[in-house]
């Protein structure tokens, strides 16, 4: 891991009994696996709808980390879970369309916005 | 939302990140900014990025590994040689058209592949992603696949190992049936060619290790339209259509000077 990147670590809060927030802390890159799949496997408790991730603290991410993103979205996706983004800045905003992720992955700006679309579903 | 987590977001968007610089800067579709000789641009410009999210078939990640056991180099010095050398590699008949100035984010590249039965599939694709220990190739509208590979190199306990990984989704019903046929296989062989040529270039023979897995097993059926832009059925009625659309061009320009 070179000095700009910093170590992954998440923490996994409720939202209320559908929804699970996991806060972003540092860098996804390809030794993050497994840390996001814990974090996945904590927020996913019986009846959870919607797993929202919080970017504010994200650090770095390379394209290793991406492809951990759409792993992570195909396991949401199976359990019929939404994943939802929101404070990413410009730049991972902008990586998120160039990926086309955001095809997949609701992108709101505020944790009040994420809440009112996982209500929506 | 608290005053706080605004402030954190602000601060997040006012940020560059150390990453900011190796990320393609483009989005949306592939421009071609000069056709080197020799290579077909008839499958990617103007088209779409396609990620495995936007594919048809099951999600597979491969991965091939070579430890470079003896290489007196380090994995920046493996990527600085994989981009510098990045179609030398490949097993002959394949051709790859980078961009003069090299592999670097945003850089499209031209491809032709050789298929079974001397046929030829012409494509490309963006660099998505480079830094000094990896690189990643994005794939566009028409591609065998939708996704993309990530090349790196890594140490493993003091030996410098290289991996090519790919994610993907076979971008149409056709694709997804060849790559039943056989197509997978041939992916294999490829890369595990490619890396065993990468180590000889080091000077040291590598046993490629090969692990595939099915990350979602069901096929996106409300994709199979993308099979409107399948480059290798375009390859096919371009090539087919060479001679008598030349014929053509020949008769009208008589038939003008002579009026």
């Amino acid at each position: 891991m070179s000095q700009s990147q910093s170590a992954l670590t998440m923490d996994v809060r409720p939202l209320n009994d559908q929804t699970s927030v996991i806060e972003v802390h540092g860098s996804i890159t390809a030794t993050s696996e497994g840390a996001l799949m814990d974090a996945y496997n904590e927020a996913n408790r019986g009846g959870t709808r919607a797993i929202v991730l919080n970017f504010s603290d994200l650090e770095y991410l390379n394209s290793s980390g991406i492809g951990l993103l759409v792993t992570l979205l195909v396991r949401a996706n199976r359990q019929k879970q939404r994943l939802i983004a929101w404070g990413l800045s410009e730049h991972y905003r902008h990586i998120f369309e160039l990926t086309r992720l955001d095809d997949a992955i609701g992108i709101v700006d505020s944790e009040a916005d994420a809440l009112a679309l996982a209500d929506m579903d | 939302m608290s005053s706080t987590k605004n402030d954190a977001q602000h601060d997040n968007a006012a940020r560059t990140p150390s990453d900011a610089g190796n990320w393609a800067s483009s989005t949306g579709r592939l421009n071609v900014a000069r056709t080197p000789t020799g290579a077909l641009n008839i499958n990617v410009n103007g088209r779409l990025l396609m990620s495995p999210i936007q594919g048809f078939g099951k999600m597979w990640q491969k991965t091939y590994r070579a430890r470079l056991s003896g290489a007196q180099t380090t994995p920046a010095g493996v990527i600085q040689e994989w981009k510098a050398n990045f179609p030398r590699f490949w097993p002959a008949g394949n051709r790859f058209y980078g961009p003069i100035t090299g592999i670097a984010p945003g850089e499209v590249g031209l491809i032709d592949l050789a298929l079974p039965g001397k046929a030829k599939l012409s494509t490309g694709v963006l660099v998505l992603y480079a830094d000094d220990e990896s690189f990643t190739l994005m794939t566009p509208q028409g591609h065998i696949f939708a996704g993309w590979i990530t090349f790196r190199a890594f140490d493993d306990a003091g030996v410098t190992v290289a991996e090519a990984q790919v994610l993907m989704r076979a971008n149409d019903p056709i694709y997804e049936l060849a790559l039943f046929l056989g197509g997978n296989a041939q992916e294999d062989r490829f890369w595990q060619h490619t890396l065993t040529q990468l180590a000889a270039h080091f000077g040291v023979t590598a046993s490629v290790e090969t692990r595939t897995v099915c990350i979602d097993n069901g096929r996106q059926w409300r994709r199979a339209g993308n099979i409107w832009h399948n480059a290798s059925i375009r390859t096919t009625i371009y090539m087919t259509t060479l001679p008598p659309r030349a014929v053509f061009r020949s008769v009208r320009n008589v038939a003008t000077k002579r009026r």
